[in-house]
């Protein structure tokens, strides 16, 4: 395999990794709070529509970044209105989210399936682009890869060193011990579940914006479920996080790697692979009972009643 | 403050603490205008169907140790809410300082310098004892991790509370668990500690550790609300008792001077045998009803408690008490006597000579085998099943049950039974058990099993959280049952309660059983040091042949 070849395969997994990335770090904090929000499919599809029209609409890119956002927030008020407001059952509720985010994009977006816009563009940072394989790689990507960039070693800080960080984990370890001592439960659950809107709704317009300048129904093709797989699969560690991204973009780009090698495997066979690992993940996790359960929030998934 | 006195140890407040030994006699209604840390006056807080505070008034005086006494139910967590802010009160007003106050929210009670030690603790298991303390202070007083870490080793090691910051807390022991809450307590400036029965979860040994320290607190000016239901330990520490009953005020005294019994008798109102030691039996000895041999099991649950070669036999007609701080594999071993964990060996329980080790609950019920777990509500019970159901979980060998079909009737006759004979206080067999008062619950599970005349009943804490009234009913049914030739391992905290009831005692500690002696052979003093893990102990103690033991507290 030539230098070249390498380049373009790692460039092209770090591609294919930024909107699994984005939507698996806003997970990522939600889940530490103890929200499971298995809504993000539903909320990447809602950025990557409502993202694509303001762009189109507009002509800047920017702006429907942002749309893209405020469209993956909304998703999430609806989400937190039920789940957090009202403790209803949070995976029956971000189920329905999926669902209801994969009709509500068709809808909005059926007038604009087939019609393309000039995306974002690479940006070239100077002198760094030039370290070989990894100037390709890392310093010749677009904006949005270098926002994700700075959002998983801001967040990484954040858990590591500061006090909302620890807040956040004692709140999704155990809400009631937190509101003893004091934490508000219920406001940073909300700040948590919309952080969390906010990452999909970007990881969705990255994916029209950016990846495939267009829109058509269903484009997020399975990435939410895989960047809530990813959490599983990084244990709740940012830094696993940025990792397990990169791995599942090389699985999902392999089929092609391999074709334009003469090797004929399936594509959708391939597809399979970042489930595979998910499972194969989750098997060695659970297989330390301790350890595991270490690693994740400990009242993760349960409604929080105050007073109660 | 205590804070500012872990930063110079010795500089007490001499004015406090010769108020403090000159008068020590303080009527809480007659409350004159100074000198008060707090005051509360006509406290009334009711919830639907019951006032649980009406009209209470109490005073602590800087320096002061108060004892608040009361049997389960009797308002003693309601008042203690209301002073720290959690519950507001229906009507009455709280001075702090000689400032009138109104209390809106824990952290609020904490900024006034108001402290509280949970009886559930209330730390985070994943995170370090130096972030659990950083989490419930503000961020200018928490500054940065090191030096907090710091800050806490010399509050630990000035108030003898030795406890290393950097530890994770689920490797924490229970003893270790509550200095970390006192001592979170005390980086903030306090100068009102409230603790919730903080002596339940402890050994007799960390028992007088703690009284030393908080001693120590209260002589440096802290006043502190010690909230008990065991005399014993009020009259070993406390100053001043205010005594609750039915959410009224029973009394005042200085427990120091008044007697166990005269205070006894204002908690429950009535004369009810309080401690009384019931007749011994030893067992017919023919037979061994159970045996467990080298029972060497890993614990199911995630931080539970390895156990470690147990061996004990139990005779028909007996009752073993098995004491022990919660934690130390008790609920191991229940779990592995009553066939929700099996044990890897089939052969290391044996019932009436069976090995029974490999079976499930099932099998072992029909075997005679009744159990009782700690907890009422998931593992006792059902919460939201009704108390017939609940009888027919367990009873269905009553004959409830005919051809396949569930006899109405019959489940119901048998669940108003068991409500009858042990005086459960519900709405009928159809009440659901989640609306059940905890003692009345627990009423109910116990009543269901020995109203089965099993041939082995195992019990944990049979009547943990269970009034005096419902708590002898529960040790006169199991006397009763005893009698009939039923062999009982009673598994329970309580050492007061195992006294009472047990004919051989031993106690558990990391898992490891201690030696099991005759109860007429040992004493409270014994049995404390073996649920520390002391086991030879080649104990001299004129105690050992009185007829009741005496709890005795080392303190300087």
């Amino acid at each position: 395999m030539d230098i070249e070849l390498l380049t373009n395969i790692l460039f092209a997994m770090v591609r294919t990794g930024t909107p699994l990335l984005l939507v698996a770090l806003g997970e990522l904090v939600c889940e530490k709070s103890g929200v499971l929000n298995l809504g993000q499919e539903g909320m990447m599809l809602m950025g990557a529509v409502v993202g694509f029209i303001a762009a189109l609409t507009t002509g800047n890119l920017m702006l429907g970044v942002m749309m893209g956002i405020m469209a993956g927030m909304a998703m999430a008020c609806l989400f937190g209105v039920l789940a957090i407001q009202l403790r209803a059952n949070q995976v029956a509720t971000g189920l329905a989210l999926t669902i209801f985010g994969a009709g509500l994009s068709a809808y909005i977006g059926t007038d604009y399936v087939g019609q393309g816009l000039s995306g974002f563009q690479p940006f070239i940072v100077p002198l760094l682009s030039d370290i070989p394989v990894l100037g390709k790689v890392l310093f010749s990507q677009d904006a949005l890869v270098y926002l994700s960039f700075i959002i998983c070693i801001v967040l990484w800080l954040f858990f590591k060193f500061s006090r909302p960080g620890l807040m956040i984990k004692a709140i999704g370890e155990s809400p009631y011990s937190a509101t003893a001592v004091g934490l508000p439960v219920i406001p940073a659950r909300w700040i948590a579940l919309l952080f969390g809107g906010a990452m999909a709704g970007m990881g969705g317009a990255y994916l029209s914006l950016a990846y495939t300048p267009l829109w058509a129904e269903g484009m997020t093709a399975g990435r939410g479920w895989i960047g809530l797989a990813l959490v599983v699969f990084a244990s709740w560690k940012v830094e696993r996080v940025l990792l397990g991204a990169w791995l599942f973009g090389l699985a999902s780009i392999m089929h092609l790697v391999l074709q334009g090698m003469g090797a004929s495997i399936s594509s959708n066979l391939l597809a399979t692979l970042p489930y595979l690992a998910t499972i194969v993940v989750l098997v060695l996790l659970s297989s330390n009972q301790s350890r595991s359960r270490m690693l994740a929030p400990m009242s993760l998934g349960k409604p929080y009643h105050p007073a109660g | 403050m205590p804070a500012s006195h872990a930063a110079a140890p010795g500089a007490s407040q001499p004015t406090e603490t010769q108020r403090r030994s000159s008068e020590n006699t303080i009527k809480s209604n007659t409350v004159s205008p100074d000198s008060f840390r707090i005051r509360c006056q006509n406290i009334t807080k009711a919830y639907p169907g019951v006032v649980a505070n009406d009209q209470i008034s109490l005073a602590i005086r800087p320096g002061e140790i108060h004892a608040l006494l009361g049997e389960n139910g009797a308002g003693k967590s309601t008042l203690m809410k209301i002073l720290y802010g959690v519950t507001a009160p229906d009507a009455g007003n709280i001075w702090f300082d000689d400032q009138p106050i109104a209390l809106k929210s824990p952290a609020q009670a904490r900024r006034l310098g108001i402290g509280m030690v949970f009886q559930h603790f209330s730390l985070f298991e994943t995170l370090t004892v130096v972030e659990n303390i950083a989490l419930s202070l503000d961020k200018q007083q928490a500054g940065n991790l090191k030096n907090l870490a710091k800050r806490i080793e010399t509050i630990s090691s000035h108030y003898g509370m030795p406890v290393d910051p950097h530890r994770h807390v689920h490797s924490l022991s229970t003893g270790e668990r509550q200095r970390v809450e006192i001592i979170r307590c005390l980086v903030q400036d306090i100068s009102l500690l409230i603790l919730d029965e903080p002596t339940s979860v402890l050994t007799p040994q960390e028992v007088s550790n703690l009284f030393k320290t908080l001693k120590k607190l209260a002589t440096e000016g802290c006043s502190l609300l010690f909230i008990s239901h065991k005399l014993q330990e009020v009259k070993a520490l406390c100053d001043q008792a205010t005594v609750l009953r039915q959410g009224k005020i029973a009394g005042t005294c200085d427990p120091r001077t008044t007697s166990t019994e005269a205070m006894a008798s204002m908690m429950v109102g009535n004369q009810t045998t309080l401690g009384k030691r019931y007749r011994f039996s030893t067992g017919t000895k023919k037979t061994h009803c159970l045996e467990i041999c080298d029972l060497t099991e890993l614990s199911s649950s995630e931080f539970g408690t390895t156990l470690k070669e147990i061996n004990l036999s139990i005779q028909p007609g007996e009752i073993l008490g098995i004491a022990g701080v919660a934690g130390n594999g008790q609920k191991e071993l229940l779990r592995f006597l009553s066939g929700e964990d099996l044990t890897s060996s089939a052969e290391s329980i044996k019932l009436k000579g069976k090995n029974i080790g490999q079976l499930t609950p099932g099998k072992r019920r029909k075997l005679g085998v009744a159990v009782v777990p700690e907890e009422r509500l998931g593992r006792g019970a059902v919460p939201d099943m009704s108390l017939s159901e609940n009888g027919l979980l367990t009873g269905f060998l009553q004959n409830l049950i005919a051809r396949g079909f569930l006899q109405r009737g019959r489940i119901h006759g048998y669940a108003n039974r068991v409500i009858d004979q042990f005086r459960v206080k519900a709405n009928g067999h159809g009440a659901d058990a989640k609306s059940l008062s905890g003692g009345n619950l627990q009423k109910f599970i116990i009543g269901r099993e020995i109203i089965q005349n099993p041939e082995l009943l195992i019990c944990a804490s049979p009547t943990w959280g269970v009034d005096v009234g419902a708590a002898n009913i529960i040790h006169e049914a199991l006397i009763d049952l005893r009698d009939k030739g039923a062999a009982i391992i009673v598994i329970s905290e309580d050492l007061d309660e195992l006294f009472q009831i047990s004919d051989r005692i031993g106690a558990l500690c990391h898992g490891n059983l201690s030696p099991i002696k005759p109860l007429q052979h040992t004493s409270i003093n014994e049995v404390g040091q073996w649920m520390a893990g002391v086991f030879d102990t080649e104990f001299q103690d004129e105690q050992l042949h009185s007829e009741t033991p005496v709890k005795e507290y080392e303190l300087s």
